[in-house]
Order: structure tokens, then sequence, then C-alpha cells
């Protein structure tokens, strides 16, 4: 660890304690600690928005997947990308106006009925543990490599850094958490993309053919199939990244955070752009990591390639560019994990206490302290998680919650919205049948049961071939949802032309 | 925000605009078609746009032939849904202005009739 790694990893914990105190002295109610008061503008929203959804998977894993695999590893900010066209479209303007703290508040717009409430609670929580679990124990072996603490010591750091942002600070600090990162990210990712740029003179076509010899898949480097050979599990997975995000707990909850369906929309908007040309720039991070640092080393540091951009940092700009994006990259993660901590909360504090125990009858004072120490337990929670699995293969576990948000959480809002004869019993067995699958096929999946010893959490062959289930859990979701409706009588066309005019306008009583 | 909540339980005292009229109103029901007309559309466009680059990739070569210089189709293939992208985004809200103006509208005729 060398000095500047320090300075610039202390600045950043301090920049984000002023900010949570600032945040603290503003957060004084419920709607204040769970939406900002509602007060944020397009930009913030948006940028707040690339903070929340820009992992440290995308960061660190999308450069380290091109770098070793080269277009395939392109796949993943592809699907990421296209995303926000279904956010966009179909999500993001009636979740606002329907919604005010939570994806259930916004189901439960059409159903008063406690275990639609409940089962989408449910959905939220897995999906938080399991990305959750994802980021921390990445998070831990990251902070590992790039300050050489001890993977506990590092899982600390970062889980008590994530309490401190959401306990006091609610989602003020977190939101302003994400959007420094946000911004500190695109102008790491800029200066990266511009050295490596350099390198080439400025030359695409050059820095295209250069690559076709610089490493040693030779010209097969720019051609799709080094990772993904199979094509039904390659699409599988291409429908999970491109239909998840429209269903992810922590990234709808962002859309409570601005005044109305117009400022959502613009936060899209702005989310996309800075998401796109992100994405883009991966390009240059992996090929310059490909070309700069080279197979063995990017390999030697981390068999995924996580270390495939700090790497490149370090061969283009020294020390200090390394210190930088080192930085960047626990920023990355501390923004990410206070945005899950802060939704997995709002399912136990609101839906299920609030909402469902207390039947709504509680004070904004009860509300703030359940919500308080909701934060408190999901964070402990998950940190325990996290050291347990220190040595588990966990990576999977984010496609995984971006499978589980596709079939358990994006069928249910998509009926809500748009189909009239929806009813309870559709909405229950929609969100049951897209989780229990999603999560049962994973179990008997590849990523669980491997012939070889090692490369999976147990020996043996897997019953189902794909990595990824989406391909048949997204439309047993919409199957499940749709049966359950027709199985029981229960119509209310009243209740959905309020749903109707109300996601279509964005009246309020 | 205790405000809210009592703004909502102020409300229900209030009677509750007659949601099923405003639904079956002219304005409204061409707020909605008009959203559906460009939405229904643009999803199955760019969800088709997405799709056909990981089965051509996946299962043709025709993506790996060279286009500019060494770089093949499925570069410039894939360099295009993000250009698709930005460029729906931008259509969208360009069109949205005008579902905006149709949504103040019926959104006004609630609040004055009440939905009576």
């Amino acid at each position: 660890m060398n000095a500047s790694v320090v300075i610039m990893f202390l600045l950043i914990v301090a920049l984000t304690l002023v900010v949570t105190y600032y945040a603290a002295k503003k957060t004084k109610t419920t709607g204040d600690f769970y939406t900002a008061g509602g007060g944020l503008t397009g930009w913030q929203n948006g940028l707040a928005i690339a903070g929340d959804y820009l992992s440290a998977a995308s960061f660190l894993g999308i450069a380290g997947a091109i770098a070793l695999f080269g277009f395939d590893g392109f796949f993943y900010s592809i699907g990421f990308l296209i995303a926000y066209l279904v956010v966009l479209f179909i999500v993001a303007e009636p979740l606002r106006n329907l919604g005010k703290y939570t994806l259930a508040d916004m189901i439960n717009a059409r159903f008063d009925a406690k275990k639609v409430r409940g089962v989408a609670a449910l959905n939220t929580i897995t999906i938080v543990i399991f990305y959750m679990i994802a980021q921390l124990v990445g998070a831990g072996a990251l902070i590992q490599l790039l300050f050489g603490l001890d993977y506990w010591v590092a899982v600390l750091i970062v889980g008590v850094m994530m309490t401190i942002y959401v306990l006091f600070g609610g989602m003020t600090a977190t939101s302003w958490v994400q959007i420094i990162k946000a911004v500190l990210l695109m102008i790491g990712t800029i200066i990266i993309s511009f050295l490596v740029l350099a390198k080439f003179d400025f030359n695409i076509l050059s820095m295209f053919s250069e690559m076709k010899t610089v490493t040693s898949h030779g010209a097969e480097y720019l051609q799709p199939g080094l990772k993904y050979t199979d094509p039904l599990g390659t699409i599988s997975l291409m429908i999970a990244l491109v239909l998840g995000t429209a269903g992810l707990p922590h990234i709808l909850m962002r859309f409570f955070t601005v005044k109305d369906a117009k400022t959502a929309r613009s936060s899209v908007v702005t989310a996309t752009w800075v998401v796109g040309i992100f994405y883009v720039l991966t390009i240059f991070l992996g090929f310059g990591a490909a070309a700069f640092v080279g197979f063995d080393t990017i390999l030697e540091a981390n068999p995924a390639g996580n270390m495939a951009a700090p790497l490149l940092a370090e061969a283009l700009g020294g020390d200090f560019l390394m210190s930088f994006v080192s930085a960047v990259a626990f920023a990355t993660i501390l923004a990410v994990v206070a945005g899950l901590v802060l939704s997995g909360a709002s399912a136990f504090a609101h839906d299920i206490y609030g909402q469902i125990i207390k039947k709504g009858k509680i004070s904004d004072k009860e509300q703030m302290l359940a919500a308080k120490y909701a934060s408190l337990g999901v964070a402990v929670f998950s940190i325990l998680l996290a050291l347990f699995a220190q040595n588990m293969n966990v990576a999977f576990l984010v496609s995984l919650a971006f499978c589980v948000a596709a079939s358990a959480n994006l069928p249910v809002i998509i009926y809500t919205i748009y189909w009239r004869r929806f009813n309870t019993a559709g909405a229950v067995s929609a969100m049951l049948t897209g989780l229990l699958t999603s999560v049962i096929l994973v179990i008997i999946s590849p990523n669980v049961f491997s012939p070889v010893e090692g490369a999976a959490i147990f020996v043996g062959d897997p019953i189902f071939p794909f990595t990824n289930p989406a391909i048949v859990s997204v439309p047993l979701g919409f199957i499940g949802g749709y049966v359950g409706t027709l199985l029981s009588k229960e119509v209310n066309l009243k209740r959905y032309a309020k749903v109707k005019v109300k996601a279509n306008t964005g009246y309020r009583e | 925000m205790g405000s809210l909540n009592e703004l909502e339980s102020s409300s229900r005292n209030r009677e509750e605009p007659d949601f099923e009229k405003v639904a079956d109103g002219a304005q409204f029901k061409e707020l909605v078609q008009e959203r559906k007309k460009f939405i229904v559309p643009m999803t199955v466009f760019f969800l088709v746009f997405y799709f056909s680059l990981p089965v051509l990739t996946s299962y043709t070569t025709i993506l790996n032939t060279p286009a500019i210089g060494d770089i093949s189709w499925a570069w410039i293939f894939a360099l295009a849904q993000f250009i698709m992208t930005w460029v729906l985004c931008t259509v969208y809200v360009k069109k949205s202005a005008s579902f905006d103006k149709k949504a103040d509208q019926v959104i006004e005729s609630l609040l004055k009739e009440g939905g009576k």
C-alpha cells in the first residue's frame, strides 16, 4: 500500500462522511429517509441511478471480461444499457405515479392484500440479499487486493460505511454518495480511455487492427464466441440482463426520490446517457488491459479478470492513477451497497412491519425508528453472510438477482399497470412462480453443480444446462400470473380504472 | 412525510372522483391510445433489434465479416445498439411532451368536475 492509495481512500471516506453529516440534518421524516423527501432533480437522480447501477461488476468485471474474451465480454455492456429502454417505456412513470416508498406500494395500488405485499417484500429481500452478498464478497476480495487489507477487515470497512450512510443520512446521503461515485467513475473511465486511445494514436481502426495480434487469441479475439458458446444459454443471459433492471428494487426505489413522472423520465434519460457512455468506454478499458497489461498479469492478479482496470491504470499512469482508480472502485462498491441496504430496509420496515403487522397505523416517528432498525439489521445480516461466504464463488449471484427481478417482479409490474383482468391470486402466483423457478433452476444449474471439483459449490452433473435460467423463468413468471388470475373469479374493474387513470396522468388525491 | 399521510386520510373522507367515468372518457382514451401506439411498436422493435445480436452471433457467422478495416459487423451492430438506445430515448422524450399535455387536461377535468 503506497501513500497515495491511503490518501485517496481517506479522501473518499471523509467526503462521504461530510455528505452524510449534512444529509442527516435534512433527514427528519420517514419520507426524507426513504425518498430524500422526493426532492431530487432529474439530473441528480439520473446520476444517482447511474451510481446505483454501475456496480463493481460493471466497472471491474466487464473491463476484465472484455480484456480476456474480447467481443463476448461486451455482451454485458449491451444488455445492461438497453435495459433502460424497458425502464423508460414501461416502468418508470407508472411506478412514480402509483408508488410511495416501495415496489409493493405500487402493486398494492391495485390490491389491498397483505399477501401481495408480503410476497413483493419477499422478492425484494431475496434480490437485495443475493446482490448484496455478491457485492460484499467481491468488495472484500477487491479491497484485499487493492489495499492489502485482510478480507474480514475489508468487508467490515465497507459494511460499517454503508451502515453509517443509511442509518444517519438515509436516501439523501445514499443519493449523494451515488452521485459522487458516478462522477468519479466517469472521470476515471474517461481518463483511462483517453490514455488508451492516445497509445493507438487516436486511431480506432488501428486499435482494432492491433488487437488482432496482441493477444494469444489472435483474430478470434475480435469475434464473438470466445466465452459464450452455447446459443440458448447466451440468449437466456441476455434476457435476464435486459429485463432484470426494470425489476431491481434498489433501482426502482430511486424513482420515488423525484417529484413526478416527468422528472422520473428525465432522470432515466440522464442515466441512460451516463451509463451508455460508460459502457462504450468499457471497450477501451478492456482492449487497453489486454494490450498493455497482458493476459498473464491480469489472470495472475485475479482469475476472473477483476484487476484488469486497476492494472491498466497502473500501466498507463503509474501509482497515482492506480490509486485514483482503486479509490473509484471503493466508492463504487459503497454507493451500490448503500442503495441495497436502503431498499432491503424499506421492504422490512415499511412493507412488512408498517403495512402488514401494524396495518399502516403507525406514527411517522415509529416508522422512522423501524426503518433505522431494519437498515441496521439488513446491514449486519449481510456482513455476516459475506464473512461466511468468503471462499465461495458468488459472482453468479449478480446475474441471478437480475434473473429473479426479471422473472418475479417484471411480470407483476406489467400486469398491474396494463391488464384489467389481473387480480390478487394472479399477483401472488406471478411473483412466487418467478421467484421459485429462478431459485430452483439456479440450484440445479452449473453455478452450483459442476463435475470439476472447485468449479462450483457442489461436485456433480448439473440437471439444468444454463447458468442463467431467465429463458425459462421469465416466461413462467408471466404464465404463472396469467393462470393464477384466470383461476380466481375476482375482478375489480373500478379499482383498475383508478390505477389506470393515476398511472397515465399522475393524478394524486 | 407526515403531511402526506394526513393528506391521504383527508382525501379518503372527501368523495373520490369517478375514475371509471374518466377512464371511459374520450380524452383519457385518446391519451392511452397514443401512448400505446408509440410504446408497443417501439418496444417490439428494440427487443427484436437487441435479441438479433446474440441470435446472429450464436447461430451464424455473418457478423464476423469485416465492415470497416478490421472492425467486423458484430462490433458495428453492437455499437448500433447504443445509438438506437439514445435515439429512442430522445424520441420518447419529444413524444412525451404531448402526452404530458393531454394528461394535464385529463387531470384538470377530473379536478373541475370531480368525475361527476
